[in-house]
């Protein structure tokens, strides 16, 4: 056990050194650079640019630029194009705004999406199944800020939930009461809105693994000694069915930074999304190239500890 | 063919080795249009997508080539006009619309929603086809390479190792932020746009291909082609290739859908195609600021973006449940 999980730790840092590089050479190969990002500016002369490029190594080879970017991200110190302000104390405030929203936005996934899968398989074929099903096919074919901004309008006009950012303007003298129920308020239509793609995946996804078991000889086997319904799928297949989800727990992690870039900036949530898009907008390298970074970090943990969680649970795995 | 001679007569109906006696029943492709036209859904998706083929050769012709519904006519006197409005008498008469009234409306600038619609239709269905043929040409190249060749060391490293560390590490990064940023920092063009999108799409379809690779390296007709000399790039491109196209069909389908919402994303967020085309994502992201004032410029496109992604979604899975029989009702 220990060798497997080694093992694949071992793997998962080399290629988490590969994916430096790429992640570096890959916004340094393409055209655009921040000296660039004002080019109709009068006062910008030749050498102000000389010196913006000087303080961003941006003159050096680009292995020398790599070498830059390590050691400052190391130590904590890797500063932003934009107004030199460390990188990581920026990401992680705003990873703070995020991370309400992506655990609100997770809950709602996980609770809908199985009950949903689940029925659907058990009943397939039936009204419920055949509508859910296509309703799934629908909620990922519209485009997300189209769903959104039909949200916004019926919501907002409706209901009177409010939409824009995390807070309202002004509850700073509040109550704590009426300033965590405003909070929350605001919560709900843009995690539902990221939520409603997750759910129609992944019941999807769980009715298929379902049907899967349930043809399964064991199951009919099951059946056929007589066993209740109910003993069958939740004493029986349930368990089996729900084997590869264990793993998918892993793979939340990267959701983390994945970033609803889109959401963030409908709903003007000063979250990870809305921080990258205004650092692509900028030309903000190091802010792009951490963010990358860490969203590989997290892919590559993510695996690792669905990895493991698989062969926890599944001997098949562990004995090969 | 026919080495064996039955000895009585009943024996001869069921001995026969005549090819046409021993054919099953249906060909596969039999089988398969069978069960295909058994799903409701994705028989109503088919016929959309060729309804939407039909409109897109339409609109390029009718829009480009022998103009009947010009979508580039500025006209500031009809601005907003609601669906099936005719031109107000202030504007020219050289600039009325084909068949007298305006079927979707005008837009901000006057200019004819159903024109703009109809040429969309052919640019934004053009930018998913060229995207998921580039992710699908990259996808199986590498994944045919690493599926056959897999064991072959190049200095230390095998290249089935090589290629599928590569995958993996591309895989790591959210795709849409590397394509929001690839194509922000670079001119936005329609050419950029459908290279970008096909550059970070082919992981997928490269996982599959190897796999299917790696078992169908095994198989009895591979191991005859390679006892009978044909060259090992005839073996993989004409041999093996089709029979591992059964997932990539699906997910190239599903891929185009993918591209189309994906474009209508970066059209939302400004890096859309640029001037003079218009996709469908262009025209909705440009109605989103008049939702209430003109609420047809952004329904028309998004009803018309879901209709499309949906039948896509819906013939991709249809497609996967006819092609792969494991997924069958028992």
């Amino acid at each position: 056990m220990w060798n497997f999980i080694l093992r694949n730790i071992g793997q998962r840092l080399i290629l988490l050194i590969i994916v430096s590089f790429v992640a570096h050479s890959f916004i340094h190969l393409a055209p655009g650079e921040p000296s660039e990002v004002d080019p109709m500016n009068p006062r910008m002369k030749p050498e102000d640019i000389a010196k913006i490029r000087a303080a961003f190594h941006l003159d050096e080879p680009l292995h020398v630029q790599y070498v830059y970017w390590i050691r400052d991200l190391a130590s904590g110190e890797l500063k932003s194009f934009k107004d030199s302000q460390p990188v990581l104390p920026k990401i992680w405030k705003r990873f703070l705004n995020s991370l309400p929203l992506f655990i609100l936005a997770t809950i709602l996934v996980w609770t809908l999406a199985f009950p949903t899968g689940i029925y659907g398989a058990v009943y397939r074929g039936g009204v419920y199944d055949r509508s859910t099903v296509f309703l799934s096919y629908a909620l990922i074919s519209v485009p997300g800020f189209f769903l959104s901004y039909l949200a916004i309008m019926w919501v907002v006009g409706w209901l009177g939930v409010p939409v824009i950012s995390i807070k309202t303007f002004g509850m700073e003298h509040a109550e704590p009461a009426y300033k965590i129920m405003d909070r929350v308020w605001h919560l709900v239509i843009p995690s539902v809105m990221t939520a409603i793609g997750g759910i129609a995946v992944l019941s999807r996804y769980v009715r298929s693994q379902m049907l899967e078991v349930l043809s399964q000889d064991y199951v009919r086997t099951a059946k056929a000694k007589g066993l209740e319904e109910g003993t069958v799928i939740y004493g029986h297949a349930l368990g089996n069915a729900l084997l590869p989800f264990v793993t998918m727990f892993g793979l939340l992690l990267p959701g983390l930074i994945g970033g609803s870039i889109i959401f963030e900036q409908i709903f003007a949530w000063p979250g990870l999304g809305r921080l990258s898009y205004e650092a692509i907008l900028n030309r903000d390298f190091p802010v792009i190239m951490t963010i990358n970074f860490m969203a590989a970090i997290l892919t590559l943990a993510g695996t690792l500890l669905s990895d493991i969680l698989y062969a926890v649970v599944d001997p098949r795995i562990r004995l090969h | 063919m026919n080495g064996i001679k039955p000895s009585t007569s009943s024996q001869a109906a069921t001995l026969s080795l005549d090819p046409e006696a021993m054919a099953p029943l249906e060909t596969p492709w039999e089988e398969f249009l069978r069960i295909f036209q058994k799903d409701y859904q994705a028989l109503f998706g088919f016929w959309v997508l060729m309804l939407l083929l039909a409109t897109a050769l339409a609109g390029k012709a009718l829009t480009e080539w022998w103009i009947l519904f010009d979508p580039e006519v500025v006209r500031l006197t009809d601005k907003f006009l609601p669906p099936f409005s005719v031109p107000s008498l202030d504007s020219l008469p050289t600039d009325r619309p084909f068949g007298g009234m305006y079927l979707m409306g005008t837009d901000e600038l006057g200019r004819d929603v159903f024109a703009r619609m109809f040429q969309g239709s052919f640019v934004s269905l053009s930018v998913g086809f060229v995207a998921v043929g580039i992710s699908l040409s990259i996808g199986i190249l590498l994944g045919g390479l690493a599926g056959y060749y897999g064991q072959v060391k190049l200095v230390f490293i095998t290249v089935d190792t090589l290629i599928m560390r590569f995958t993996d590490a591309m895989m790591c990064f959210p795709v849409f932020f590397l394509i929001l940023t690839a194509i922000a920092l670079s001119t936005p063009s329609i050419y950029t746009i459908m290279v970008i999108i096909g550059i970070f799409g082919w992981m997928g379809t490269a996982r599959f291909v190897r796999a299917e690779f790696l078992s169908l390296r095994e198989q009895d007709f591979v191991t005859a082609a390679k006892a009978l000399g044909i060259p090992e790039r005839r073996i993989i491109f004409r041999h093996m290739v089709p029979n591992a196209l059964a997932p990539v069909f699906v997910s190239a389908i599903i891929g185009v859908a993918s591209a189309i919402l994906t474009e209508s994303s970066l059209s939302f967020l400004g890096f859309g195609v640029p001037p003079p085309y218009a996709t469908w994502g262009n025209i909705l992201s440009d109605g989103k600021a008049f939702v209430f004032d003109a609420p047809w410029l952004f329904f028309i496109p998004g009803i018309a973006i879901f209709v499309v992604v949906l039948a896509f979604n819906l013939v991709g899975e249809g497609l996967r449940e006819a092609l792969n029989p494991k997924l069958r009702m028992r």
